[in-house]
């Protein structure tokens, strides 16, 4: 079986694109991917039938020279099914707009919480050592120390409750409708004597 | 006897297009409708069941192509049963989520969308076990994945879209592995149809032969959440109402079992990938239980027990001897209806106590005895608790795995032994904090808590909630809501209001997949003797060839 090489290389690159497209985070992106990869493969399907044969006409023709039908029927089966799965990604990226403000896909709440809480235990494990090395037990240092503690469990806090929101999705109706970044959440929630959640929280960026 | 064969998968579509035209006008009629198709489905199944067990498969070309042109399905013995379990299982959590829908007052909602969905749900799971080629179980996936879609996202909440897009995206992408490895067996063979698939894959090269299965291996395994492949599932299905949850971590898994179990002993005989399954299985058993040891949420937990779970049918698919398939078809069977109705009654105790945070929820084995009654005997099933069908299953795959010993089998046998201890630890965690201890003081009636009691970072003197608004740590907090107003857990995504009587139908129909989990005791005796001839019959391959070639 010999197959077009052009046929093939289009294939490759389109799948490629697809894939790359894919690792991103909006939605519409991922979309902009799935079909392109969707596309790419379908040319492979074709590649299946080999050399391209005569046309199909019913006389004249030798039957066993006409192109393998068959892979064609899967394509044209593939591309329905993926138009209705774009169609139905795309109403879910509009949704996710409407929700959130951006289609980007969010991680998975208990793994950024996880992750928060490594780095924010870190941190405190870190300015304890520093602290217990200073030797410094003046009532200045000391107060130091707790406000950077406190710092540290501020953005905890302002990350569980900004979850606590999505999970009820009772957050701020005015957000809600006109549709607002995660990152505004964070400030209408933020502290008025501690400092913003955003501004250090490399969660909402990630 | 032949032409029953397609009807499994042609009355639920022909039923979606009744539901979706008279359904937003004459709701009862959609319900009726509904029960009525799947109870014949039912039926339909333990006919087919019955049948191919007499009498070997049967098969039938749709529109009378011969094989490589036309569309084949096929019944036999294994495909008869898990037909058979899978319809039983989506008529109970119909019938459930009938009585919720009903409770909610859901058929306020303009669009009826849950009823046509879940019958194509339902068409989609009975074509991927008909199917008899590659292409038409691409098409069946397809079909259950776009229902599925729609399910997981119903009402279209934050949680839900969120949850629903990475499982989408996931679904989107092994689709376009399967598509892929599609055109390349049809590239090396020149058919899709999986009875002449089986006589022409074994004079490939056997790099190819390799690569295809590897390629299909690594499909169904994303389908069925095998280890390295499962991360999707946890993050995405425990968001989905109740039901819904309860029917995907039942059938949508076991599904990719089924085409793992198909295709490995049709197309691919000689088990050349069998240390690799274990490997994964084993991978999956320990990963999954572990996980489900750390979490906190019933739904959560029972997914992560669901995916260590699987470890076990992958085992048996890895052993690749004719006891082991027998027990791993037991498994399956018992894990989809165990499984299913865990998450049911997760659905129960949501709606009593208004979530399923165990460290929020306690006290429901005195207030809610049935409830508790309900929740024990399947999770004592999951953990393989003597009597109960878990530990059939299990034996049958460790003595399988004893009986071949080699290595790897003596290591799964001992990593199988010590996750079914896990699970029972989990259980035994779940029964503990949920129905066993006193209420703790912040449950249901005082409001609802925004985040959970924990506070192990909070390890300053003065101790207890900051009280600085809008941080979370606010402490209990009574809000101007109804009592117990929670999470959003209905079909439609409105918030649950907790009940302590809960309604009939929903108690009844899990108290149906409760008795469908003993009866497996009850018969094991016929379950296994029709699974061990179930699993001669897919080593054997003649029959089922022979069926649809027709020599």
């Amino acid at each position: 079986m010999t197959v077009s090489a052009s046929l093939l290389a289009t294939a490759a690159v389109l799948c490629a694109v697809g894939g790359i497209l894919m690792l991103t985070r909006p939605l519409t992106r991922i979309l902009l991917g799935a079909v392109i990869a969707g596309n790419g493969i379908n040319l492979f399907i074709l590649s299946a039938t080999g050399t391209a044969g005569r046309e199909p006409l019913l006389y004249g023709v030798d039957l066993a020279r006409v192109t393998d039908p068959l892979p064609q029927a899967i394509a044209l089966t593939a591309i329905v099914i993926t138009l209705a799965t774009t169609a139905f990604l795309l109403a879910m990226a509009y949704r996710g707009h409407q929700l959130t403000g951006t289609d980007e896909v969010h991680d998975d709440l208990e793994d950024r919480r996880i992750v928060l809480r490594a780095e924010v235990l870190d941190e405190r494990d870190e300015l304890r050592a520093r602290f217990r090395a200073d030797g410094d037990r003046s009532a200045e240092a000391r107060r130091a120390y707790r406000d950077e503690r406190r710092r540290l469990r501020a953005r905890l806090r302002a990350d569980r409750a900004l979850q606590a929101r999505g999970r009820n999705a009772t957050g701020d109706l005015w957000h809600d409708v006109l549709g607002a970044d995660p990152e505004d959440y964070a400030k209408s929630a933020e502290d008025p004597q501690g400092p913003g959640p955003d501004a250090q929280n490399p969660g909402d960026t990630g | 006897m032949n032409a029953l064969v397609p009807l499994p998968v042609l009355l639920p579509l022909c039923a979606t297009g009744l539901s979706l035209a008279f359904g937003t006008r004459l709701k009862r009629f959609q319900r009726f409708i509904s029960v009525a198709v799947l109870t014949a489905v039912l039926g339909l199944s333990v006919a087919l069941m019955i049948a191919a067990d007499r009498n070997g498969p049967l098969s039938v070309h749709l529109g009378d192509f011969a094989p490589p042109l036309g569309i084949t399905l096929v019944a036999d013995r294994l495909s008869g049963l898990m037909l058979t379990v899978s319809s039983a299982i989506t008529l109970c959590v119909l019938v459930y989520s009938l009585g919720q829908g009903m409770a909610d007052r859901d058929e306020e909602t303009p669009v009826a969308v849950f009823h046509p969905a879940y019958l194509i749900l339902v068409a989609g799971v009975s074509c991927t076990f008909l199917a008899g080629d590659l292409v038409n179980l691409y098409v069946g996936f397809e079909i259950m994945l776009v229902a599925s879609f729609v399910l997981l996202t119903l009402g279209g909440t934050g949680p839900r879209i969120r949850a629903g897009s990475t499982y989408v995206i996931i679904s989107l992408f092994s689709s376009m592995l399967f598509l892929t490895a599609i055109a390349m067996t049809y590239a090396a063979t020149g058919t899709a149809n999986f009875a002449q698939l089986a006589e022409r894959l074994g004079g490939l090269p056997l790099g190819v032969q390799t690569l295809i299965q590897a390629m299909l291996l690594t499909v169904f395994a994303i389908k069925a959440a095998v280890f390295p492949l499962a991360a999707w599932l946890p993050d995405s299905y425990p968001t989905a109402p109740a039901p819904v949850t309860a029917v995907f971590a039942g059938l949508l898994t076991k599904v990719g079992v089924y085409c793992m179990l198909r295709t490995e002993t049709l197309l691919f005989p000689g088990n050349r990938l069998g240390d690799l399954l274990m490997a994964a299985a084993l991978a999956s058993m320990i990963i999954g239980i572990l996980g489900a040891v750390a979490q906190t949420d019933l739904k959560r937990l029972l997914s992560f027990t669901l995916i260590s779970h699987i470890g076990y049918m992958v085992f048996g698919i890895g052993l690749a001897t004719r006891q082991a398939y027998g027990g791993a078809i037991v498994y399956v069977v018992h894990h989809i209806t165990v499984q299913t109705t865990l998450f049911l009654v997760a659905g129960l105790i949501e709606r009593r106590s208004g979530t399923t945070e165990l460290t929020r929820i306690g006290g429901i084995a005195r207030a809610a005895p049935a409830l508790a009654v309900l929740f024990f005997v399947p999770a004592m099933n999951l953990a393989g608790i003597p009597p109960l069908s878990g530990f059939i299953g299990k034996l049958g795959l460790m003595r399988a795995g004893v009986a071949d010993g080699g290595v790897w089998a003596w290591i799964l046998v001992a990593g199988a032994t010590a996750t079914s201890l896990l699970t029972l630890y989990v259980m035994a965690k779940v029964w503990n904090l949920a129905f066993w201890r006193a209420a703790p003081p912040g449950q249901a009636a005082a409001g609802t808590v925004l985040e959970s009691d924990d506070d192990s970072d909070d390890d300053d003197a003065e101790g207890g909630p900051d009280r600085m608004a809008g941080t979370g740590d606010e402490g209990v907090r009574v809000r101007h809501q109804p009592a117990g107003l929670a999470v959003a857990a209905t079909l439609h995504g409105h918030a649950v209001t907790t009940t302590s009587v809960l309604p009939r139908p929903m108690t009844w129909a899990t108290a149906a997949a409760v008795a469908l989990g003993l009866s497996f005791t009850v018969f094991a005796g016929p379950l296994t003797s029709y699974t061990d001839r179930a699993a001669a019959e897919l080593l054997a391959r003649t029959p089922y060839t022979q069926e649809v070639l027709g020599r």
